[in-house]
């Protein structure tokens, strides 16, 4: 792994640590107050607040994410450095595709 | 010579640096299920119902706690890295390690009460 992605995967871990926590917090709290779909869009849709705190946590996990594979494909796989760059970039994209989509389904009204 | 060089292998240190790396590959495979299951609700609300009663079975439960000590175990381990990385070194790293195991463990069993 080089510097500069040793630093973005330092870094997105930061930004992700109260993340994930509020996100553990939010997971107990759905599960006491309601896991069904109207529950949910009800505390979600039309919220700029959520859009933006799991627009960052999707973008930061894809980055997160994206260069954590790309060392365990580097260091456990015979692919060439090629290959693991496009199979990382691809799962960044897959995730940040996803993810965003995800946001936007709970969060658009 | 093998044996010495998966001596490593032994330390509790080694375990925490695989747990922390397993789990983040686990939850890597999980989240575009996830994103996909949230995304259920562009097409209807009833169509984001109708999986959230699917998963309602306790298998599915069961897979659920898994998850949430997976995600908790992968933050504090994570937090772990941060601490030996950005600040003075302390002692105890294996203390810790197994303490993020232990304080993982808690939380998810803290789930399962919830849960079923």
């Amino acid at each position: 792994m080089n510097v500069r992605l040793y630093v973005w995967q330092r870094a997105t871990a930061a930004v992700m640590a109260p993340l994930v926590v509020v996100h553990i917090a939010v997971i107990f709290y759905a599960t006491r107050h309601g896991m069904s779909a109207a529950d949910i869009l009800s505390r979600t849709r039309g919220s700029i607040a959520w859009a933006a705190f799991y627009g960052v946590f999707v973008l930061a996990v894809s980055i997160h994410a994206s260069i954590g594979v790309r060392n365990i494909l580097s260091e456990w796989t015979p692919l060439n450095e090629r290959r693991v760059d496009a199979c990382a970039v691809f799962l960044g994209l897959v995730l940040a595709v996803l993810g965003l989509r995800a946001v936007a389904a709970v969060v658009l009204p | 010579m093998i044996g010495r060089a998966v001596k490593h292998r032994d330390s509790a240190l080694w375990v925490a640096a695989m747990v922390h790396r397993i789990s983040g590959l686990a939850l890597a495979i999980f989240l575009p299920l996830h994103f996909l299951a949230l995304g259920l609700a562009i097409e209807s609300e009833a169509r984001l119902e109708s999986f959230l009663r699917w998963s309602d079975q306790p298998l599915v439960k069961a897979a659920e706690i898994g998850l949430v000590f997976l995600f908790t175990v992968h933050l504090l381990g994570g937090l772990r890295i941060l601490v030996i990385e950005n600040f003075d070194w302390r002692d105890g790293q294996k203390q810790l390690a197994t303490l993020a195991a232990a304080l993982s463990a808690l939380v998810a069993f803290a789930f399962l009460v919830r849960v079923f």
